[in-house]
């Protein structure tokens, strides 16, 4: 399994790499954390012939408190949004999905960037993004801009990125205090793809819901933000018969392929156990 | 295809070699320099095999290329025992517990395990698996692997317990 020839490029600020990616057009590809990247090369599915590695660029690294958000460099690894005592207290369904991903020596390289940045269905972040309200900040030839999450996924590894812009940071607007939150993954082993997963945070008041979103992994093309399934929560003590609604909504938007995790009607299903699970451990974790 | 010079440190020796850009890190330490402990084994970033330390970080050689650990200081299972040729307590506890059969996934698994308890000096026996869930081995059914990386655990930990 030898890849393609490549040019490497070890570019120091995000300044460079985007020259360096207009440069050399459909023919350079940004290299991150390379656990999704570098095995296509080793299948030669991907051939770029200019590989630009972003791990020379400081300012893409960090976990940050700004005002009322969290700011997250694309290139911090798994390893590290599971290590942050900032995260562990402010945003703590980044942990628990970032421990359901890979492997430990996976993990020390995976960075949260690639993964919501190549597109892949499978992936586990973008759909907590979605649920957290995240944005994405991007940099081009054109200079910067902002995507939402629920708006960055265009189809199985189509997303709004432009032609030559990278994904420079994520930000995450601070979640309440009390909030509750849970990411339910079925897969078939540790270090696996979702067969099904779900991402809920929600916030309670005096018992009942007064702020719910819901998301989808692999359970479609792109990750699925489900905002109905979310309103059918708000307003609600969360009893069983609002919560079958929600369930009912999440599996009426999937549309997984059949494939080696499953058929399409065992995967929409678990998709909905998933996300009955997902909501009665964020309802448990709550603040009333 | 042009060369890049890249150098780096490999259980504490530099190293400067001109490499392919394509090469990947596990090919580069098993030829380029005759470090053959970590293994070739999927050859798809699931088992393990090839794991060696990269600035504290364990790591899959497989999946990276060797122009990426330019600069850096990567250990690898040769780097493990004293000079004198003294085992570390993981290795002894790898052959005290008979953590092994065939020894393929050994060296991946005494990389990992390393690092691990240097993250986590005392892990219960959970978390040493789950510590170990990126390194897969065929033939022993993990338990005696486990108990080697609590033995090693007990041998590091007993030190600092008798100080006490």
């Amino acid at each position: 399994m030898i890849p393609g020839a490549f040019e490497y490029y070890r570019p120091a600020s995000v300044d460079e790499a985007v020259a360096l990616l207009a440069q050399h057009g459909d023919e350079g590809r940004v290299l991150a954390g390379g656990h999704s990247l570098i095995p296509m090369m080793k299948l030669r599915l991907a051939e770029p012939a200019h590989l630009i590695d972003l791990q020379g660029i400081e300012t893409l690294r960090g976990i940050r408190e700004t005002e009322g958000a969290v700011e997250i460099g694309a290139m911090v690894t798994q390893h590290e949004l599971i290590d942050s005592d900032l995260l562990a207290r402010r945003c703590p369904i980044l942990r628990e999905t970032a421990l359901l991903i890979a492997d430990p020596q996976v993990r020390y390289c995976g960075t949260l960037g690639g993964n919501v940045a190549n597109g892949d269905p499978s992936n586990d972040m973008p759909a907590v993004m979605q649920a957290l309200g995240a944005s994405y900040a991007l940099n081009g030839p054109n200079g910067t801009r902002s995507v939402a999450a629920r708006d960055f996924y265009e189809a199985a590894y189509f997303t709004a990125l432009g032609e030559g812009e990278l994904v420079t940071a994520v930000t995450i607007p601070m979640p309440a205090a009390g909030h509750g939150y849970a990411y339910e993954k079925l897969k078939r082993k540790v270090g696996d793809y979702a067969i099904a997963a779900a991402a809920v945070i929600l916030t309670m008041d005096g018992g009942t819901c007064s702020g719910a979103a819901v998301a989808l992994t692999n359970l479609g093309q792109t990750p699925l933000y489900v905002e109905v399934a979310g309103q059918a929560l708000v307003g609600t003590a969360l009893d069983e018969a609002a919560i079958d609604k929600a369930v009912e909504l999440a599996e009426g938007v999937s549309e997984p392929v059949g494939d080696m995790r499953g058929p399409t009607d065992y995967r929409s299903h678990t998709g909905g156990v998933m996300v009955r699970r997902a909501i009665e451990r964020a309802r448990r974790r709550a603040a009333a | 295809m042009s060369k890049t010079a890249v150098t780096m440190t490999v259980n504490g020796q530099p190293v400067e070699e001109l490499v392919e850009p394509r090469l990947l890190l596990i090919h580069f330490l098993r030829e380029k320099l005759g470090l053959t402990g970590p293994h070739v084994g999927c050859e798809t970033s699931h088992c393990g095999a090839c794991t060696v330390d990269i600035n504290g970080r364990s790591v899959k050689s497989c999946t990276m290329f060797a122009v990426q650990a330019e600069g850096a200081g990567i250990t690898t299972v040769e780097g493990m025992a004293e000079a004198d040729g003294t085992l570390s307590a993981i290795q002894e506890g790898f052959m005290q517990e008979h953590g092994l059969q065939c020894g393929y996934c050994t060296p991946g698994m005494i990389m990992r395990a390393h690092r691990l308890l240097q993250e986590n000096p005392n892990p219960s026996d959970e978390e040493i698996r789950w510590g170990l869930s990126g390194n897969l081995c065929r033939c022993t059914g993990y338990q005696n692997i486990v108990k080697a990386v609590r033995y090693a655990a007990d041998k590091l930990n007993a030190p600092k317990e008798a100080a006490e």
